[in-house]
């Protein structure tokens, strides 16, 4: 394990999120959090097996894909919670796909009913 | 295969937005629990906007200046550190509690999660990329001494290196040891000393001379 490897910060705090995705799902896990849905005890321990699980599948786990364990710890824990089913999150996924697609460039992708 | 057209069989005309699979997977999650009534936009719109850009590793250095200028402030803080940092209105909405860990020349703490990657979010703001990486999660614990060393701390042998392993109901902040020099500043002036990584106790105060270095009138 070298210095580059451990990626150091060489200087202040840069970006605490490099992508709008990963400020939505943080600000997704608070919301519910806040909410009730969940202990934050629940979701350190549904966040720390996320990323253990990842490892296990080869993650070199270098802290960039952090919010990618994030997403997925909170996808599993608001089934687990019976709020979201698996089907709702794959049917969503592929409708806002399709409406991303269908929408020109410079206008909001919405999602029809 | 031809090489003569480079659309490669896919049209990316003007009407076609791609969107990361993450995107659409976290565009999923929150349209639903938008519908579901268990979020709101608003309240997501400040999360992001009060992480991003309200609360930073700013928050704590204020604290450490004060502690250092200030010694029933720092008896407090070191006594319930939850409640000296909320003097300033700087409260956790996960319930976590907050330690604080004094420096000395006998000791040296590091804090580390090494299960995920509790940090204390209302004094240091989201952590860092390399706070969240496997290297430094596992590193911290197994040899401190090196970890610290490529952070630039050398420490003599007569110091203990304490490790602090973060949970989701304990965080921990350092308490960095006053710079040589600095009797004559501000409050002010000792919170430009105070950096983020003094704080996880991957670095030290910075000394005195850096504040000539910033050019303030």
């Amino acid at each position: 394990m070298d210095v580059d490897r451990l990626n150091l910060p060489s200087d202040g705090d840069g970006p605490v999120f490099k992508e709008p995705w990963e400020a939505e799902a943080f600000a997704l896990a608070l919301g519910l959090h806040e909410r009730g849905l969940f202990t934050w005890t629940e979701w350190a321990d549904a966040l720390a097996e996320e990323i253990a699980r990842a490892q296990g599948a080869g993650d070199p786990d270098q802290g960039d894909t952090y919010y990618q364990h994030w997403l997925a710890a909170l996808e599993r824990l608001v089934q687990a919670k019976g709020v979201v089913s698996e089907t709702e999150l794959t049917e969503r996924r592929d409708a806002w796909e399709r409406a991303a697609h269908s929408t020109p460039h410079g206008q909001p992708v919405i999602l029809k009913p | 295969m031809s090489h003569d057209n480079d659309d490669h069989g896919h049209d990316h005309r003007s009407s076609d937005n791609h969107w990361s699979e993450l995107t659409l997977r976290v565009k999923a999650l929150e349209s639903l629990l938008v519908e579901k009534k268990l979020v709101e936009p608003a309240a997501l719109d400040a999360f992001i906007d009060t992480y991003e850009t309200k609360i930073g590793p700013r928050n704590g250095a204020r604290v450490i200046a004060r502690a250092w200028s200030d010694p029933a402030y720092k008896a407090r803080l070191l006594t319930d550190a939850s409640a000296a940092i909320a003097e300033f209105g700087y409260t956790g909405r996960q319930g976590e509690d907050m330690v604080v860990l004094e420096n000395s020349a006998k000791v040296h703490n590091l804090v580390v999660c090494t299960l995920c990657s509790c940090y204390p979010w209302p004094v240091l703001g989201l952590p860092p990329v390399w706070y969240k990486a496997a290297p430094y999660r596992a590193r911290a614990v197994r040899e401190p001494r090196a970890v610290l060393a490529e952070f630039g701390v050398t420490l003599g042998g007569d110091v203990e290196v304490r490790v602090w392993d973060s949970t989701a109901e304990l965080r921990y902040l350092v308490l960095p040891e006053r710079p040589a020099g600095s009797e004559d500043l501000s409050e002010t002036e000792l919170g430009l000393l105070v950096t983020r990584d003094a704080m996880i106790g991957t670095g030290l105060a910075l000394p005195v001379a850096s504040l000539s270095k910033r050019g303030c009138p």
